[in-house]
């Protein structure tokens, strides 16, 4: 397919903008210890950070971190998502029940996450079960939350209609109910995925348990602002990454169901 | 935002008063009362040291935070809190805004924005400390690094999805730049803003608790860590109570502050949907 | 030489649009001048470049070529001598200002006591018949409230003309009427020039004095068409003159040529 020139034209000049801005985002970072402006063991020359960066790269143990953080996350989400469908499903179906659990959802989902680690880690000790503990009950919520509105917001006329024409139970469920509580669905995996992964590295930083967020902690208490920059540099493209690629699978789940939407496949 | 036809409709008051008022207490009221009885229950019969039942808590809550620690722990964090909820507010706000207005500038800085905001805001804990060392300023400083995202790029946003229309007709009636901003940019922009905002709360106390876990020797975040370290767990189990008092109240709070502001959008919103 | 009394002069407006398949032109050479105290309407078929020609008289879009004069000096941007109503009340006006603050605006930043401002804004409310609604939000009204509100801000304005963008195309029947009758009544009683574009046929003979029929994009002035009815109009009576069916049936035939196509060749392009 070809790209109209003015299209291409202005995708390239957003492109370089993007590129100048993060250009000038390390150069700014590079000056200011060399300009002196904060002494370089406090906010190290960006070229030592990236260097760090490359050396980690290479390294085994930093992956293996990286893999028992990931792994954390996975656990935490799975566990967070599943429960959060089922019981969000039937809680937004039952409208006594939507009813029933309003002031309860209020008070436990304000509940700051990280205020549940000492109880964790006195059930759990240092362990990644203390982690989970915390990365499960953050990101349940958002799940939760929006799978119940999804539910709830089921056309009224169309689940008349399909009460009027006998569409039995299960029925109306995959028909009426998931295709229009599955946008909400998605929503809330995206903002799941991305808390998880602040909160797996939160407790492994306040717990101990070995992984990204330990490391940091390590690298902090050791004083080795060159490491912990970097390290923090590797959490933010991760961040980057999970954010990608939820977005992409939204989107992509999102088209397929438009287009399919009517159509006997569900 | 097309047209808004129809009126304000009412529903029709079905039953009377006290009847509605009973049982919209029964709802609220209910789920919890059942599971304190439950937790009560269990507590009591399995006499697990790790679940005080209700009433050692409610005993334990009495004791540990009616008193000086209200002023010696709790009134900094919320102190703390505040401070870092309202710089985030006009830091988000005042550059969300140029940024929103200015297309070059919101291309610029784009995937720089797009990559500060993944990094998980507890990281930058030990980068504050590093940096500000462990001052009050670098808890604010903290706060505001996680709670400014949410609002800055909600104003973008926002202010980018100003109505064409309405921007032409401010064009046309030759508005000034100001009162462009006053009674165009910010208030269509508003909606975006106190959801914005709303998400920052939730991230500003979650990372008020940890910084002071981290590095703090007052605050609510740091008592409940020693307290857990202690095994005063009746203790921690208030102190996680009042997090969440404290939650259940600043959401309180935002709701009514967004109620006053956004009186049209939900106004709008009921109209559409009557 | 323009006398005195031309308020509005166009001349080989033309209008271009640049884009990446090629440029697209949507006016080709519009040219026709507007007397103090007229009421104009301009007619055309859809998407004939009505919106793109208003903008261009508003000063909210710059013409390719050709002049727009307003009092005998060029437009180059808005004028305070024009006022705009547009036809999506809903999205011109501000849903967090009350009725009274949406018909404010505009005169913050003029030169008016507080007094001076409120008395603008009573009288203008007054005027369009929602004095009693002020305080109210727009979206609390009607649609054809809310489009009074927007001709009540354009008339505090203190506008020398009035241009409305097919602004009674989104209400029903009814409240058309009511509304065709309020811009004659505020073009008679007030002398105010109004240059109204629609694409309603009846709409443009009920009102018009003058009634300009476009073409097709590339768009000219077709015809500039007298209308000689008597001033005094009132929906039943003057809609049932048989000179009004005429009128209406020559600008009918009009509209279909130049749907067609079928109209002598345009001015060429300069």
């Amino acid at each position: 397919m070809r790209v109209p020139p003015a299209r291409r034209r202005r995708a390239l000049r957003k492109a370089s903008l993007g590129v100048a801005g993060l250009a000038g985002f390390l150069t700014v970072w590079q000056l200011i210890p060399t300009l002196g402006l904060v002494n370089p063991q406090y906010l190290p020359y960006v070229t030592d950070v990236l260097a760090r960066l490359a050396e980690q790269l290479v390294d085994l143990a930093f992956w293996r971190r990286l893999g028992s953080t990931m792994t954390s996350w996975a656990i935490g989400l799975t566990v967070a998502t599943t429960a959060a469908v089922v019981l969000g499903t039937i809680v937004g179906l039952v409208p006594l029940l939507r009813r029933a659990t309003h002031t309860t959802v209020e008070f436990l989902r304000p509940i700051p996450s990280v205020a549940l680690i000492p109880l964790a880690v006195l059930m759990f000790g240092i362990q990644q079960r203390a982690a989970l503990v915390i990365i499960v009950y953050a990101s349940f919520w958002q799940v939760f939350v929006q799978v119940i509105y999804g539910v709830a917001d089921v056309d009224v006329v169309a689940r008349d209609t399909a009460r009027s024409f006998g569409l039995p139970r299960r029925r109306q469920l995959s028909h009426l109910v998931l295709p229009t509580a599955l946008p909400y669905l998605m929503t809330g995996l995206r903002l799941a995925a991305a808390v998880a992964l602040i909160l797996a590295i939160t407790a492994e930083m306040v717990i101990g348990n070995p992984g990204l967020g330990r490391m940091i902690e390590l690298s902090r208490s050791a004083g080795d602002a060159t490491g912990l920059y970097a390290l923090v540099v590797v959490t933010g493209l991760l961040g980057l990454v999970v954010n990608l690629v939820f977005r992409f699978i939204e989107r992509r789940v999102l088209s397929w169901h438009q287009s399919v939407r009517g159509e006997e496949v569900w | 935002m097309t047209g808004y036809p129809g009126r304000v409709a009412f529903p029709p008051r079905r039953r009377r008063l006290g009847f509605r008022i009973a049982a919209s207490l029964r709802h609220a009221l209910g789920l919890p009362m059942l599971l304190l009885v439950a937790w009560g229950l269990v507590a009591t019969r399995a006499t697990s040291q790790f679940f005080p039942d209700p009433l050692a808590i409610s005993q334990a809550f009495v004791d540990t935070w009616v008193g000086p620690a209200f002023v010696e722990d709790v009134l900094p964090s919320l102190y703390r809190l505040g401070l870092g909820v309202a710089a985030s507010i006009v830091l988000g706000v005042a550059a969300g805004t140029v940024i929103g207005l200015a297309h070059w500038l919101r291309e610029l800085l784009e995937p720089l924005l797009e990559f500060l905001r993944a990094i998980p805001p507890p990281v930058l804990i030990p980068v504050a400390m590093l940096l500000l060392g462990i001052t009050d300023t670098m808890k604010v400083v903290v706060v505001v690094s996680g709670a400014v995202w949410p609002i800055l790029l909600n104003t973008i946003e926002g202010v980018r999805a100003t109505d064409s229309v309405m921007t032409e007709t401010a064009t046309s009636f030759r508005v000034t730049w100001w009162e462009r901003l006053r009674f165009l940019v910010l208030p269509a922009a508003s909606p975006r803003i106190m959801a914005g905002v709303r998400q920052a709360l939730s991230v500003a106390l979650i990372l008020m608790v940890i910084s002071e876990m981290f590095a703090s020797s007052s605050g609510l975040g740091y008592r409940i860590a020693y307290f857990q370290r202690n095994y005063l767990i009746a203790e921690m189990w208030s102190g996680i109570l009042l997090l969440g008092l404290v939650g259940v109240l600043l959401a309180v709070a935002f709701g009514l502050v967004e109620r006053r502001v956004l009186r049209w959008y939900h106004g709008i919103r009921e109209v559409n949907r009557a | 030489m323009p006398d005195r009394s031309t308020l509005l002069r166009v001349e080989h407006l033309r209008k271009v649009y640049g884009s990446s398949t090629g440029d697209v032109e949507a006016i080709r050479d519009i040219s026709f001048s507007m007397d103090a105290g007229q009421l104009v309407c301009i007619v055309g078929p859809s998407g004939c470049g009505k919106t793109t020609l208003l903008k261009c008289l508003a000063g909210l879009l710059r013409p390719t070529g050709g002049v727009v004069e307003m009092d005998g000096s060029p437009v180059t941007g808005p004028s305070p001598a024009m006022a705009v109503v547009f036809q999506e009340y809903g999205r011109s006006l501000f849903p967090w200002l009350t009725v009274r603050g949406n018909v404010e605006l505009p005169l913050r930043h003029q030169k008016l006591t507080r007094a001076e401002r409120h008395t603008l804004v009573a009288d203008a409310l007054a005027a369009v018949g929602l004095a009693p609604v002020a305080g109210s939000h727009p979206w609390q009204l009607s649609g054809g409230m809310q489009q009074r509100v927007a001709i009540a801000r354009a008339i505090a304005y203190q506008p020398e003309v009035l241009i409305m963008d097919e602004p009674f195309a989104a209400v029903d029947a009814q409240t058309r009427a009511d509304l065709e009758d309020l811009v004659r009544e505020l073009h008679v009683s007030r002398g105010i020039s109004v240059l109204f574009v629609t694409h309603d046929i009846d709409e443009s003979v009920y009102l018009g004095q003058r009634v300009l029929v476009l073409s097709q994009s590339p768009t000219w002035v077709q015809e500039d068409l007298a209308i000689d009815l008597p001033p005094a109009r009132d929906q039943i009576t003057t809609r049932a003159l048989p000179r009004f069916t005429e009128l209406r049936t020559h600008v009918y035939d009009q509209i279909q040529r130049a749907k067609r196509g079928q109209v002598g060749s345009p001015p060429a392009a300069p």
